[in-house]
């Protein structure tokens, strides 16, 4: 039985564990401290001062984030002196802050924004050194602005925490200022682009290198046909941006606001997850028979690739080499659909949407270069849509356009950790013996870092991992390599969740983040849709037929590793 | 981006590596073998600073935020005549900007670089602990008291006619 502590905060009596922060303790009393460099499960150091308050017993003000709470002890959260440090604190960061708020991404939607209006501060009341500092846009996942940042250490938390630590503060005082070591590029670093800095940020000092005025371009353009291929994830976050609740699946209204944009196409992605399975089962069957180097890891997140190239490059013999969901749309539509529908492939255009910033680099690799033109995040979509004057809450319900409509409920839950696997088992296990009949692999579910489990499938004992989180993906990669831990198949999700979390996710305020588990509900959008679909199984999905039985053959056929499938390359950093 | 095997000898290396060898299991031991790869090779280039990440399993932008705190970190190599003007109170009163400022006109470099021949560098630090006789700088191990831009210009003459 834990210790309660008894205390009151602004004259309201509370009860909390003992180690309570009185930040924690005020969420209690209903009261809302406001904070900047605080966030939940990502960042706690006590640094900016914005949430000071009056506590019985403390020298000064204390910061509420950090404070523990004590016994008989009185906070006071709202008092002129809290008032007056709160508005000086915030005063002093807007001195070299970059005020460009009118074009900012993240205007109306920024924490310092928002508290400098409720603080009634003056912006220019102060005046800091000019301190001019250059934009970083060498990666199209992620944009640094420095000038806006307001060195919170948000984002050198979220990266610490996915353990890739690409970024860190640099030099001291007035001119630190974060970046990669050296100052080199951010592209040139060990940054693999999972985002999880850009939802991290407070201000607009990061975000994605934005392709929207491409896909205007290509809208416009009457030569091209324009081609939306939806990820699944983003069907159960896209609401967040319309004020919408957390978990809703706007499936309905997404299809019919895109349509309202003017492609000529809108296509779900979840038909290159149940192609993904179909090709990652077959290709795991094959590994088991020719004992090709197992385990057998997940390819269809970019951030995890990126991380094995990078960091593990001995690893890449493990990674499976299906193409990920978005790179097997793109190069379906180029190929299959281009040839059955008699068109030129340079006069279509690719748009995916997709809730994260790795697969803006990924359609720009080398190899995958040509399948989609141009990838936009839920973020983009939703800016795309406002623009627009699409009233998104008042739309229809509408439907994907054929032949890419129907998916599985296998491929729905590609966009939360364990889905993957939990597809891939669905069919894996069915490929290998017709009469298995289970559908719900619950040891792989869930928002665990890591989760294992044990099935037998035809008399094969298949040992399975599944991790989200880099930090959770290096454990699991250390394990392996040691031989501590032995496995046949193992999906990563570089996000914490998975793609339901994403760095290219609509980004919450703080009081929501800091009072929500993000990731179970809108993970619980797409297990939802999962278990409502009559297909759970990849392999029972028409389009599967159609598509194997009319172009590609089989699965891993000749003809699928040459569009569905693709390679790797070491590019180890530091 | 430059490779470890860009910078120094291997009997650099093989000392750096014994160094992080030793120190590697006592905590908060990066300062320390900061410091001790100073005094290797003179300064903290890329490639040292690499060595060290790797060695210790932290990431290189953990090294490089640790060097660029620290003003005793140099991520530049000094001079065979490291000059060192002190700018600390008694100093800075006593005029020391206009010392600074004549040592790097006469030197041709600005404080925190090497003369392209290697002779020379410049730095400020604060306080050498000889107010006393302030203003002052120190020329390696050598200190220069009550200085003025004049006598700024004939030590480093001194020093050039030396190397000749």
């Amino acid at each position: 039985m834990e210790k309660m502590v008894n205390l009151k905060i602004n004259n309201i009596p509370v009860s909390v564990p003992e180690g309570t922060t009185i930040l924690e303790a005020a969420r209690k009393a209903h009261i809302e401290i406001p904070t900047l460099c605080y966030l939940k499960d990502v960042n706690c150091v006590g640094s900016c001062r914005m949430c000071v308050v009056e506590a019985t017993g403390a020298r000064g003000l204390v910061a509420a984030c950090v404070y523990p709470v004590a016994e008989g002890m009185e906070v006071r959260t709202n008092t002129e002196k809290c008032r007056q440090s709160r508005k000086m604190t915030l005063e002093l960061l807007l001195s070299k802050h970059k005020k460009k708020c009118l074009s900012c991404e993240r205007n109306h939607n920024c924490e310092l924004q928002k508290l400098s209006l409720g603080y009634s501060v003056d912006e220019d009341r102060f005046k800091g050194e000019d301190y001019v500092l250059p934009i970083d846009t060498s990666d199209a996942a992620v944009v640094r602005d420095n000038d806006k940042c307001i060195n919170c250490m948000r984002c050198v938390a979220a990266c610490k925490k996915q353990n890739v630590n690409a970024i860190g503060p640099i030099g001291r005082g007035f001119h630190v200022h974060i970046g990669s070591a050296f100052d080199m590029p951010l592209a040139e670093s060990v940054c693999v682009g999972c985002g999880q800095c850009i939802v991290a940020c407070p201000v607009g000092a990061l975000s994605e290198r934005s392709t929207i005025d491409e896909v205007w371009a290509a809208l416009a353009d009457p030569a091209k046909k324009v081609i939306f291929f939806t990820a699944p994830s983003v069907r159960a976050t896209l609401g967040e941006a319309f004020d919408m609740p957390i978990g809703t699946n706007v499936e309905g209204k997404m299809v019919a606001a895109i349509r309202r944009l003017g492609p000529e196409y809108i296509f779900n992605m979840d038909i290159t997850a149940d192609l993904t399975i179909m090709e990652e089962a077959s290709e795991l069957i094959n590994r088991i028979k020719t004992g090709k180097p197992m385990p057998m890891f997940t390819s269809c997140c970019p951030g995890w690739v990126r991380l094995v190239e990078k960091r593990y490059p001995e690893m890449i013999p493990h990674l499976s080499t299906c193409k990920s969901p978005q790179q097997m749309f793109g190069a379906l539509l180029k190929t299959y659909w281009c040839e059955k529908n008699d068109i030129s492939p340079d006069n279509v255009f690719t748009v995916s949407v997709i809730p994260c910033t790795a697969k803006k680099n990924e359609c720009h690799r080398e190899e995958l270069e040509g399948d989609v033109d141009a990838a936009i995040t839920t973020r983009e979509l939703a800016r795309m849509i406002k623009t627009a004057g699409i009233k998104f809450t008042e739309l229809p319900d509408e439907e994907f356009d054929n032949p890419f409509a129907v998916a599985t409920g296998g491929g729905a839950i590609f966009g939360a950790t364990g889905g993957v696997m939990e597809a891939a088992l669905r069919t894996a296990a069915h490929m290998m013996d017709g009469d298995f009949q289970v559908l719900d692999f619950f040891g792989v579910r869930g928002t665990a870092p890591i989760k294992e489990a044990t099935y037998l499938v035809a008399g094969h004992t298949l040992r399975v991992a599944v991790a989200s989180g880099l930090a959770n993906a290096q454990i699991i990669l250390d394990q392996i390599k040691s031989g501590e831990k032995q496995y046949d198949f193992v999906e990563i999700m570089a996000c914490p969740g998975g793609c339901v979390n994403g760095g290219g996710q609509p980004t919450l305020s703080d009081s929501v983040r800091n009072s929500t588990e993000l990731k179970e509900a809108r993970a619980k959008a797409l297990y939802m849709s999962d278990s409502q679909n009559k297909l759970r199984r990849s392999s029972d999905s028409p389009v599967m037929d159609v598509i194997y039985n009319d172009y590609f053959g089989f699965p891993n056929s000749h003809k699928a590793h040459e569009i569905l499938h693709t390679t790797y390359k070491a590019d180890k950093r530091l | 981006m430059e490779q470890c095997t860009a910078c120094g000898t291997e009997e650099q290396k093989q000392k750096l590596l014994a160094v992080i060898d030793a120190s590697r299991e006592t905590p908060g031991c990066l300062m320390h073998i900061l410091q001790e790869a100073q005094g290797i090779y003179g300064y903290l280039p890329i490639g040292v600073q690499q060595m060290i990440a790797e060695g210790l399993g932290i990431s290189l932008s953990e090294v490089y935020g640790v060097v660029t705190f620290y003003s005793q970190f140099s991520l530049k190599p000094k001079g065979k005549h490291r000059i060192s003007v002190c700018l600390g109170t008694a100093c800075y009163v006593k005029g020391a900007d206009k010392i600074l400022a004549e040592v790097e006109n006469a030197v041709g470099i600005k404080c925190g670089e090497c003369t392209e021949d290697g002779l020379f560098s410049i730095d400020s630090c604060r306080c050498v602990g000889a107010c006393g006789l302030a203003p002052v700088m120190m020329v390696g191990d050598e200190v220069y008291g009550k200085l003025t831009p004049d006598k700024v210009k004939e030590i480093i003459d001194g020093y050039r006619r030396e190397e000749k």
